[in-house]
C-alpha cells in the first residue's frame, strides 16, 4: 500500500438533469485500499460508484485512476470493475459463460480462458455450478458469479454497490469474510458501498461517510467510531446524547450550561455515547423513566433538564427503578467533540 | 333465468360462434357435390385435392408467403430499435409515439387500404408487390413493436451495463445481452405477424392488381367466376396451418404471454 494516490476523485458534481445528486466531491484512494461509502438512502453512494465506472458522465470535476485522466474515458475501456446489487447476471449464459463473458471479449486465447474463469469460479467456491444457468442459483451464489466475473477481468478497482444486502445474516458474514480474503489475496483495489455500520466497520480501511452528496467524513473505523466530527457522523455510529456548544456553553433543553474545560474554538458540540454517561455522581440530576436489559447491559431513559439522556451500565451492578431520582455525569474528556453541527 | 345457467349459456354461444363457422368450413370442403353447400352432399377429398391444381391459387399463395415472411421480417427490423428505444429511454414523445405505432390496430383496415392507394401508392406509381410490402409491414409494426416491447419490459437494463463494464460497446450490447434474451419475444412477434399478415384482406383488396395478388383475394375473386367447394377445402387447409403455427408457438414459447 503506497501513500500516493491511486483512484482520486477532485472536486466531482454529478447531476441527473437539472438535480445535481453529488457536489463538489474530494476523495483519494491509494493502491489496494479496502474503502467503504457508509451513509443514508439517497446520499450519492450509487452516483459516485457509476461515476468512476464511467456510467455517468461528471457533470464537472476530474477522476483519476493510475496517474491517467479517466474522466472522458469511456466505460469499457477503464478497467473499472462494477458488481451491481442486483448481481446483472446475463440470464441466457451458464455460470461458466458469464464469468467467460469479459475475457472472450478481450480475445484471449481458449485456453486461457478456460484457466482463468475455472479459477476464478474456484476462488467463489463454485466449480460445481459452472453449467448452471443464473436462474437455477441461490442469491448468495448468483452474488458469487457477479463478483469471479468482475474479479477474472483483473480490474483496478473493484466497486460492489451493497454487495451484502440481498443475503440472509448468516451468507452475509460468509461474505464478507470471503470479499476480505479475496481483496487482501489479489491485492485490488475495492469501494463498497453499504447502509450497515457494523459491515463498514467490520471491513474496510477507510471509512467514507456521505450525506447528501458530499462527504461528512473521511478516517479508519477507529476514527469514524470513536471521534465523529459531525453530528450526523456521531448519531449514525451510535452517539445518542448530542448537544450543540454555542459560546462555550452546552446547549440544553432548558437553557445553557457552562463547561468547566475551556474549548477549543471550533467546538460545535459533544456527543456521548450512553456508556459514556456517568450514574450515581456529578452535577446533573434526572428520573428514571425507562430501563431495558439487554443481556451484558442496562439502558436506562432519563428526563433530565437538558433532555432526555440515554445512559448504559453493565448489568451486573444494581438496577436503578423507574421514578428513582439520580445525579449523573456528562464527561467532557470522554466525550466525541464535533466540528460541526449541521 | 339465473347467472348460474345463464353465464354457461353465453359462454357455449359465444364459443359456438367462433368455432361454429370453422367445423362448417370443413364439413363443406369433404363435400361430394359440385357446389359450395352446407350441408354437405356425400364425401369427397376432390375438392381438398383440387386445391393444389390450381395455378392461381399457388401463385397468390406464394405472393402472401412472401409478404407475410418478408414483411414481418421488415417489421421486425424495424420495430426492435423502435421499441428497445420507446422501453429504455425517456423519448419527449414516447408515449404519443407508441399511440402512432398502434393506430393500424384501430383503424380500419379498409381505410387504411384506401389511404394507402389513393394518396401513396398511386400518385408515387409504386409498383404492385412493393406497395404490397409496405403495406404488410405497415400493418405488422404495431404487433410487432407490442410483443418486443413487453419482453423488453422483463428484461432488467442493468445487464447491459454490466456487459460494458466487461468491456463491450453499447452496440456490442445489445447484440450479446440484450437480443439473446429476447428471443422468444421476437419469435412470437413474429408468429403474431405472420399470422396476421396471412389473413390480411381489407388492405391487399385496395392494392392488389393484374397479376400479384394475395391468397385471400384471389380466393374472394374465385369464388366470384367458380362456386365449388374447393375454396371451402383451401379455408380449412389455411385454419388447420394457422392453428398448427400457434399451437407451436403456444407449446415452444409460451405464446399467450406476450399477446
Ligand atoms: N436516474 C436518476 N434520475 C434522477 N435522479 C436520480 C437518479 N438516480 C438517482 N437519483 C437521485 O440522486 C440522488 C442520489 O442517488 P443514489 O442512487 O446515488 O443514492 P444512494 O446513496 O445509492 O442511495 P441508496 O442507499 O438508496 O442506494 C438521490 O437523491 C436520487 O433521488
Ligand atoms: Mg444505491
Amino acid at each position: 500500500m503506497s501513500d500516493a494516490p491511486f483512484l482520486s476523485l477532485e472536486k466531482l458534481t454529478l447531476a441527473y438533469g437539472d438535480t445535481v445528486a453529488v457536489k463538489d466531491l474530494d476523495l483519494s484512494i491509494r493502491k489496494g485500499e479496502l474503502v467503504a461509502f457508509l451513509g443514508p438512502s439517497g446520499c450519492g453512494k450509487t452516483t459516485t460508484m457509476r461515476s468512476i465506472a464511467g456510467l455517468l458522465t461528471p457533470a464537472s470535476g476530474r477522476i483519476s485512476l493510475d496517474g491517467a485522466d479517466i474522466t472522458r474515458v469511456s466505460a469499457n475501456k477503464r478497467s473499472v470493475g462494477l458488481v451491481f446489487q442486483s448481481y446483472a447476471l446475463f440470464p441466457h449464459l451458464s455460470v461458466f459463460e458469464n464469468v467467460a463473458f469479459g475475457l472472450r471479449l478481450k480475445k484471449l486465447p481458449a485456453s486461457e480462458i478456460e484457466t482463468r474463469v475455472t479459477a476464478g469460479l474456484k476462488s467463489v467456491g463454485l466449480s460445481k455450478f459452472a453449467a448452471r444457468k443464473p436462474a437455477e442459483l441461490s442469491g448468495g451464489q448468483q452474488q458469487r458469479v457477479a463478483l469471479a466475473r468482475s474479479m477474472v477481468m483483473e480490474p483496478k478497482v473493484l466497486l460492489l454497490d451493497e454487495p451484502l444486502s440481498n443475503l440472509d445474516a448468516r451468507l452475509r458474514l460468509e461474505m464478507r469474510t470471503e470479499l476480505q480474503r479475496v481483496q487482501k489475496e489479489t491485492g485490488v483495489t475495492m469501494i463498497f458501498v453499504t447502509h450497515d455500520q457494523g459491515e463498514a466497520l467490520s471491513l474496510a480501511d477507510r471509512i467514507v461517510v456521505m450525506l447528501n452528496g458530499a462527504i461528512e467524513q473521511i478516517g479508519t473505523p477507529e476514527d469514524i467510531y470513536n471521534r465523529p466530527v459531525s453530528r450526523f457522523v456521531a448519531d449514525f455510529v451510535g452517539f445518542e446524547n448530542i448537544f450543540a456548544v454555542e459560546g462555550g456553553k452546552l446547549k440544553a433543553a432548558n437553557g445553557p450550561i457552562a463547561l468547566s474545560e475551556s474549548l477549543p474554538p471550533d467546538t460545535a458540540g459533544f456527543a456521548w455515547r450512553p456508556r459514556m454517561v456517568t450514574l450515581g455522581s456529578g452535577p446533573f440530576q434526572g428520573t428514571v423513566r425507562g430501563a431495558s436489559f439487554s443481556g451484558s447491559t442496562r439502558e436506562y431513559l432519563l428526563d433530565t433538564p437538558l433532555g432526555a439522556i440515554k445512559a448504559e451500565e453493565d448489568a451486573g451492578l444494581a438496577a436503578h427503578q423507574p421514578g428513582t431520582e439520580l445525579t449523573f455525569d456528562l464527561p467532557v474528556a470522554k466525550a466525541a467533540r464535533l466540528e460541526r453541527f449541521g | 333465468m339465473t347467472p348460474r345457467v345463464f353465464s354457461p349459456l353465453v359462454l357455449f354461444l359465444v364459443i359456438a360462434f367462433l368455432i361454429g363457422p370453422f367445423f362448417i368450413i370443413v364439413a363443406a370442403s369433404l363435400s361430394g357435390g359440385e357446389t359450395l353447400a352446407f350441408p354437405p352432399q356425400g364425401f369427397s377429398l376432390k375438392w381438398v385435392a383440387k386445391v393444389f391444381t390450381v395455378e392461381s391459387f399457388r401463385e397468390s399463395f406464394a405472393v402472401s408467403m412472401f409478404l407475410a415472411i418478408g414483411g414481418t421480417a421488415m417489421a421486425l427490423v424495424l420495430g426492435i430499435p423502435a421499441s428497445y428505444a420507446l422501453s429504455r429511454y425517456k423519448l419527449p414523445f414516447g408515449e404519443t409515439v407508441r399511440t402512432i405505432v398502434s393506430l393500424p390496430i384501430i383503424v380500419p383496415g379498409i381505410i387504411v387500404g384506401l389511404a394507402l392507394l389513393r394518396y401513396i401508392v398511386v400518385p408515387f406509381g409504386f409498383n404492385i408487390t412493393l406497395a404490397l410490402f409496405l403495406a404488410h409491414t405497415a400493418l405488422v409494426l404495431p404487433y410487432a413493436v407490442r410483443v418486443v416491447s413487453a419482453s423488453l419490459n422483463n428484461l432488467r437494463s442493468d445487464i447491459e451495463e454490466a456487459a460494458v463494464l466487461l468491456g463491450s460497446s453499447r452496440a456490442g450490447a445489445f447484440f450479446r445481452v440484450v437480443m439473446p434474451n429476447i428471443r422468444s419475444g421476437i419469435l412470437a412477434a413474429f408468429i403474431l405477424g405472420f399470422v396476421t399478415s396471412f389473413n390480411q384482406v381489407p388492405v391487399s383488396l385496395f392494392l392488389s392488381g393484374p397479376g400479384v395478388r394475395t391468397l385471400p383475394i384471389d380466393m374472394l375473386s374465385y369464388m366470384e367466376i367458380t362456386y365449388d367447394p374447393s375454396v371451402a377445402a383451401l379455408s380449412a387447409l389455411l385454419a388447420f396451418m394457422s392453428i398448427g403455427i400457434v399451437f407451436l408457438a403456444e407449446r415452444f414459447l409460451g405464446f399467450s404471454r406476450y399477446v
